[in-house]
């Protein structure tokens, strides 16, 4: 692959060192299991955490005898992944076999695609924030390919004191390389990109993301130059798992090369580990040659080949994606860039949101979505598929507040109780007597009350106007903060004869 | 195209076969002589003819999406030289 730069150096994503700037240069591969119920080559199951060997079929354990067949949800949902990252879709594509040896992988070599990948280039648009002042800056992360190949089983070093133990249950699951090039310039960036493509992989259904069981995992390509200069050695480091980890393995690594630079050193084009413990990467025992995986056409499988039509009839039924989703929330429901990209993050809370502003001010069921209920989920730990309010009884909420029939104040005490102990937004209101006070002659008796039993106040107040505030809570107070708050402040500077 | 023995030894190690000097010596005749054999294939003009990929023109074989194997970790490890609760035992290849 050619290396074309195509950032222009920016002095704000520079870090500093004992001699000068440096830029960082970071190209990722993530490998995205494909959201299927049985592998790649074989009718085995996916499903995680089976007892040992129980998904493994002869074809997994590479007996003898045994031909790889192609799960064709397999092959639609990298179609279907490549058409979600703007990508070209290679109408013919090539299996081949990447030869080498080791205990979790029973074939002898994993297959893969080399030449002819089923996806070729695309791009990811990143936004990366919010800066301090609240911006986004907006970056595009090419794609150079992608292509569908076989996972290899687990291997266990811990059962044993001298032996491996190894679990074929993921060997020949179904995998996506997704290769980006190295246009990422910065370890937020890279975050943001993890962040975005594990977001459009969710939107799609193609993978679930989930890092935690190693449905995603990332190898992260990182050198250091000089501003603008030319691209320094890179170094790959393994199989990070969060993308937290991500952010902390390009900045130590970076510092590391940096450090050896400034010495006078150079670095050594090398396989690394990220210890999270320690936040460094360190070398894995280089290897006593080079990989040589001598690549050759798979002879058990013809080439992959479909029509457009096939590929169009995908894209036909593409579900939304995250960036036209964000743009339609902006445009439609006039949501800031930060509200509508909170929302969209995931699938679930942008369905939620619709359809608590279905019908209601877009703005305020924003709020509500992102403040009240978000903040409570995450407080209590749960996703937004475990919500105790449902969009209905969050919508009740926001109508009752719009029709006046509660304040905004009593409105959070409602949201509580709803979250807590769930129930009909409306009837709790009508239960609890939470219903604000309107009626013009209940306040007024409130308010009489207030000033005939707080004379002094009363002075203070026409002197210094300010003061109307204490009789407005004094008054809120005395009704349980059920009075209209618009109406008493009205009501006591009236009384006062104080002018608005 | 020709190999020398230490191409031969590479292979070798590659494949995780033993051969000892004399073998990789013997080898690398044998070796060349089938390269020299396959090397008269070279006469004859490819030039813009696709490789073949299979000797009667077909469309790949697909399968639904559907789990229909496995349970059989019993059978799996049935021939494994050592195995424990159905995990495959191997030396200890940690790095």
């Amino acid at each position: 692959m050619t290396l074309i730069d195509t950032r222009t150096p920016d002095p704000k994503r520079f870090i500093s060192g004992a001699t000068g700037d440096w830029e960082i240069i970071v190209g990722m591969e993530i490998h995205a299991q494909v959201t299927s119920e049985a592998k790649l080559f074989s009718g085995a199951s996916t499903t995680f955490g089976a007892a040992p060997n129980a998904n493994v079929s002869l074809v997994d354990a590479a007996m003898p005898g045994m031909l790889p067949v192609i799960n064709e949800v397999c092959v639609k949902q990298a179609i279907r992944t490549g058409l979600g990252l703007k990508a070209q879709i290679n109408l013919r594509s090539v299996f081949d076999r990447k030869n080498y040896f080791y205990p979790d992988l029973p074939q002898g070599y994993q297959i893969s695609q080399f030449k002819q990948p089923i996806v070729g280039e695309g791009k990811v648009t990143v936004s990366v924030g919010p800066a301090k002042d609240g911006s986004f800056e907006e970056i595009e992360v090419g794609i150079e390919r992608l292509h569908l190949e076989q996972d290899a089983g687990k291997s266990m070093h811990d059962q044993h004191p001298t032996m491996s133990y190894v679990d074929l249950n993921r060997s020949g699951v179904a995998l996506m390389e997704i290769v980006s090039k190295p246009d990422i310039r910065s370890a937020d960036e890279a975050k943001a990109f993890l962040t975005k493509l594990r977001t459009i992989l969710r939107y799609l259904g193609t993978c679930d993301g989930n890092m935690d069981e190693g449905s995603m995992r990332a190898d992260v390509n990182v050198s250091v130059r000089r501003p603008g200069g030319e691209f320094g050695t890179r170094c790959e480091i393994k199989n990070v798992n969060s993308v937290r980890f991500v952010g902390q393995a390009i900045e130590s690594e970076a510092r590391r090369q940096i450090a050896i630079l400034e010495d006078g050193g150079s670095i050594d084009q090398e396989t690394r580990l990220f210890d999270p413990a320690k936040g460094e990467t360190r070398s894995m025992r280089s290897k006593e040659e080079a990989h040589d995986y001598r690549y050759f056409p798979d002879p058990d499988l013809v080439p992959l080949e479909f029509d457009q039509a096939y590929v169009d009839a995908l894209a036909a039924d593409l579900t939304e994606l995250p960036d036209e989703k964000k743009a339609r929330f902006i445009e439609a429901f006039g949501l800031s860039e930060y509200d509508a990209s909170v929302l969209i993050a995931e699938k679930a809370t942008a369905d939620f949101f619709e359809k608590v502003a279905k019908g209601r001010d877009g703005k305020a069921a924003a709020n509500w979505v992102i403040n009240d209920l978000l903040g409570a989920l995450n407080k209590a730990g749960q996703g937004i598929d475990e919500t105790p309010v449902s969009a209905d009884q969050l919508g009740a909420i926001i109508d009752l507040i719009k029709n006046g029939t509660i304040s905004g104040k009593i409105a959070k005490d409602l949201f509580e109780i709803v979250f807590t102990e769930g129930g009909d937004p409306v009837a709790i209101v009508d239960e609890r007597g939470m219903k604000q006070v309107t009626d013009t002659g209940a306040i007024e008796k409130a308010v009489d009350e207030v000033i005939a039993s707080n004379p002094e106040k009363v002075e203070q107040a026409k002197a210094k106007p300010t003061l109307a505030g204490w009789f407005v809570g004094q008054v809120m107070k005395a009704t349980g903060g059920k009075a209209n708050p618009q109406a008493v402040n009205a009501l006591v500077k009236e009384k006062l004869g104080i002018d608005d | 195209m020709s190999v020398d023995i230490d191409t031969v030894k590479r292979v070798a190690r590659l494949s995780r076969i033993a051969v000892d000097d004399a073998d990789a010596e013997r080898m690398t005749g044998e070796l060349n002589a089938i390269l020299g054999f396959v090397e008269q294939l070279n006469e004859v003009n490819v030039e813009g003819v696709e490789p073949m990929t299979s000797v009667i023109p077909m469309a790949m074989k697909k399968r639904q999406d559907g789990v229909t194997d496995g349970n059989k970790a019993d059978d799996i490890v049935a021939n494994a030289p050592v195995s424990e609760d159905n995990f495959f035992v191997v030396p200890k290849v940690v790095e």
